[in-house]
């Protein structure tokens, strides 16, 4: 979108640089001259956190990196060098480790935002799929990073995740085997998710840049889900005014990222992964990291491996189609009497799976886990869709500002 | 000399010509590269030599196995179980009550090798030798051998358990019906080096069983 205004070199080297590379135009346009609407309340700073969190999670890394060692008669040891002998080596792995799980914090309510007030309809459906790419890759960064402590929970998730692959038809074995360098998980295995753990994250860099640049391509969702009409009217500045917004979002979430840091580092830690790994002993109770049970409930629902797998993959694959699925014109959430209650509901079930996964998958808890599945896809397959053609919306304000004279500026 | 100059020919732009023929060739040699470079890119990752070495055979004594106890030990770091089952175990493993709970009573997958596809799944009825994953994802099942009412589930009459997912198996590594697990416990190959020794990642003699054929590790 077009920016408040132009830039114009002020310096002589400015200008010098302009004419070889508009890197301060660009800059301007993007960061301080771009519009965002008028709007936009503090579900909106998640942008500015997830790009703090990846370059925290990145700056934390690689400093970890340089004294870990990914070899399994060292890894663990390693990381507990880190813990007693390396300077300010506790506070670094608990603020890389709380990290990952701020990073999915942030990412969970940046998507159910995106769902409330209809970001991924028209016409920023890139910008949605890019993000589901991101999430998938977050993911995975997430999976791997948890294998390299070596500790008990870290090998027994690397074994229950590659064997998930062995549930394809024909090959699944001999991809297994691929993945593992061996017939089982050990020092191949340790090695390459360490490489890989260490070249994901920069590709979230890169897909991150797609999305920004997607985003400024569209230019912001608001509220009210009506896109912009006059700059001028409806549209302030990006700074100092997201700027600012987003600097005291960062500041809100750090508070909360430093509590759990430095108070409780270990409490969303699982006590069995300061075990050190163990082939011939399984833990009594496997549990994934919080961020990933509601997954992981939806795996363990269904009594056949192979659907369970096919299950699990189609839950978060099915986000990318939700600018199809839903049917409904209208973006915010704001005007669907319908989907505002449906989003709730959605919500709890969400939240439902994530509490069931990290319970034994036995008796009412399985049955739950099983209903709760069930309507998670529903929600996507029948209930969007049907609710998008049965739906009365209310009527809409015919521009943000209109939104704003409303009344309607603050729904956080 | 008005309109003198001819359109430009059809045929000569839709006749192949030598600069086509070269385009093709170039575009057909750097794919063929391009695919035979990623082969050793990818081929990295599969099991290396030395893998492969310290997965050879490993021998075990059941000098040491009391009966109705079993022992673990490694293969391809993989835990293999070695059960000594009683007579007792045995009828059980051919009661009625058992085999209708059974998903794959008769081995019908290849989870074992020829030689082990019996109502006992091994060679000699008394031992019984299996590769100890759970083959829903993975886990280690608890050797549970006596029959219980209700530890570690319901009418239990003697098995392996899995504790992560629930995943039931009897003293035959046969995986029961409505449980995660989709296939029995796998069957290495071994042999008997002596009355009692036995060579797990052999076959006897006259077997060329592969057990990277089985199903599902």
């Amino acid at each position: 979108m077009e920016g408040h205004s132009q830039y114009t070199p002020k310096s002589g080297f400015a200008r010098w640089l302009e004419r070889r590379l508009p890197i301060l135009s660009f800059i301007h346009d993007s960061f301080i001259a771009y519009p965002t609407p008028k709007n936009l309340n503090y579900m909106w700073v998640f942008g500015a956190i997830l790009s703090f969190m990846l370059v925290a999670q990145i700056a934390t890394g690689v400093v970890l990196a340089m004294h870990y060692t990914a070899e399994t008669t060292l890894a663990f040891d390693s990381v507990e060098k880190i813990m007693r002998d390396v300077n300010w080596g506790t506070m670094l792995r608990y603020a890389h480790a709380n990290g990952a799980s701020m990073f999915f914090l942030a990412v969970y309510i940046h998507i159910f935002r995106g769902m409330y007030y209809g970001s991924y309809k028209e016409p920023r459906e890139v910008l949605w799929i890019l993000g589901v790419i991101i999430f998938m890759l977050m993911m995975a960064t997430g999976f791997l990073g948890y294998v390299l402590p070596w500790g008990q929970m870290s090998f027994w998730a690397a074994t229950v995740i590659t064997n998930l692959f062995s549930a394809i038809p024909v090959v699944g074995t001999s991809i297994t085997t691929w993945l593992l360098g061996g017939y089982s998980v050990d020092n191949p295995t340790l090695n390459r998710f360490y490489a890989l753990h260490y070249l994901v994250p920069f590709i979230i860099v890169a897909i991150v840049a797609l999305h920004v640049w997607a985003l400024h391509v569209t230019g912001q969702n608001n509220p009210s889900g009506i896109e912009v009409k006059d700059i001028k009217r409806d549209t302030v500045p990006f700074t100092p005014y997201a700027t600012l917004k987003d600097g005291v979002g960062i500041a809100a979430f750090l508070v909360v990222y430093a509590w759990l840091t430095f108070f409780v580092p270990n409490y969303l830690g699982h006590p069995d992964n300061y075990i050190e790994a163990n082939p011939l002993v399984t833990p009594p109770h496997i549990v994934p990291e919080w961020y990933f049970l509601p997954f992981y409930a939806i795996l363990r629902a269904i009594p056949n491996k192979l659907l369970g797998v096919i299950a699990l993959f189609s839950s978060i694959l099915i986000t990318a189609a939700l600018p199809w699925l839903d049917t409904s014109k209208v973006k915010s959430a704001v005007y669907r009497p319908l989907f505002r209650k449906e989003f709730w509901v959605f919500l709890a079930v969400c939240i439902g799976l994530g509490y069931l996964g990290a319970q034994p998958a036995e008796g009412a808890y399985l049955w739950f886990a099983r209903l709760f599945s069930a309507y998670y896809f529903l929600h996507f397959l029948v209930i969007l869709p049907v609710i998008g053609r049965i739906e009365q919306p209310e009527q809409a304000p015919e521009s943000i500002e209109a939104s704003i004279i409303r009344g309607e500026t603050s729904h956080v | 000399m008005v309109n003198a100059s001819p359109p430009p020919s059809n045929v000569t732009v839709d006749k192949p010509t030598r600069r086509d023929l070269l385009y093709i060739a170039t575009a057909v040699t750097g794919v063929a590269g391009a695919a035979a470079s990623l082969v050793p890119l990818i081929d990295q990752m599969n099991p290396d030599a030395s893998t492969l070495a310290a997965g050879g055979p490993v021998d075990i004594d059941l000098g040491q196995v009391e009966p109705g106890g079993q022992v673990v030990i490694l293969w391809r770091k993989k835990p293999i179980f070695v059960v000594f089952r009683t007579q007792e175990n045995l009828q059980v493993l051919r009661s009625r009550q058992l085999l209708m709970e059974l998903a794959d009573p008769d081995s019908k997958y290849l989870q074992q090798p020829p030689y082990a596809k019996n109502w006992h799944r091994s060679l000699t009825p008394e031992i019984g030798v299996f590769v100890g994953i759970c083959t829903h994802l993975g886990c280690i099942p608890q050797f549970d051998p006596l029959p219980n009412a209700s530890d570690p589930a319901t009418n239990w009459l003697g098995g392996y358990f899995c504790a992560c997912h629930g995943s039931k198996y009897d003293l035959a590594g046969r995986v029961f019906r409505d449980v995660p697990a989709p296939y029995n416990l796998p069957v290495p190959p071994y042999r008997f080096t002596g009355d009692t020794t036995i060579r797990v990642g052999e076959n006897p003699p006259n077997e060329d069983f592969d057990f990277s054929t089985i199903r599902q590790m």
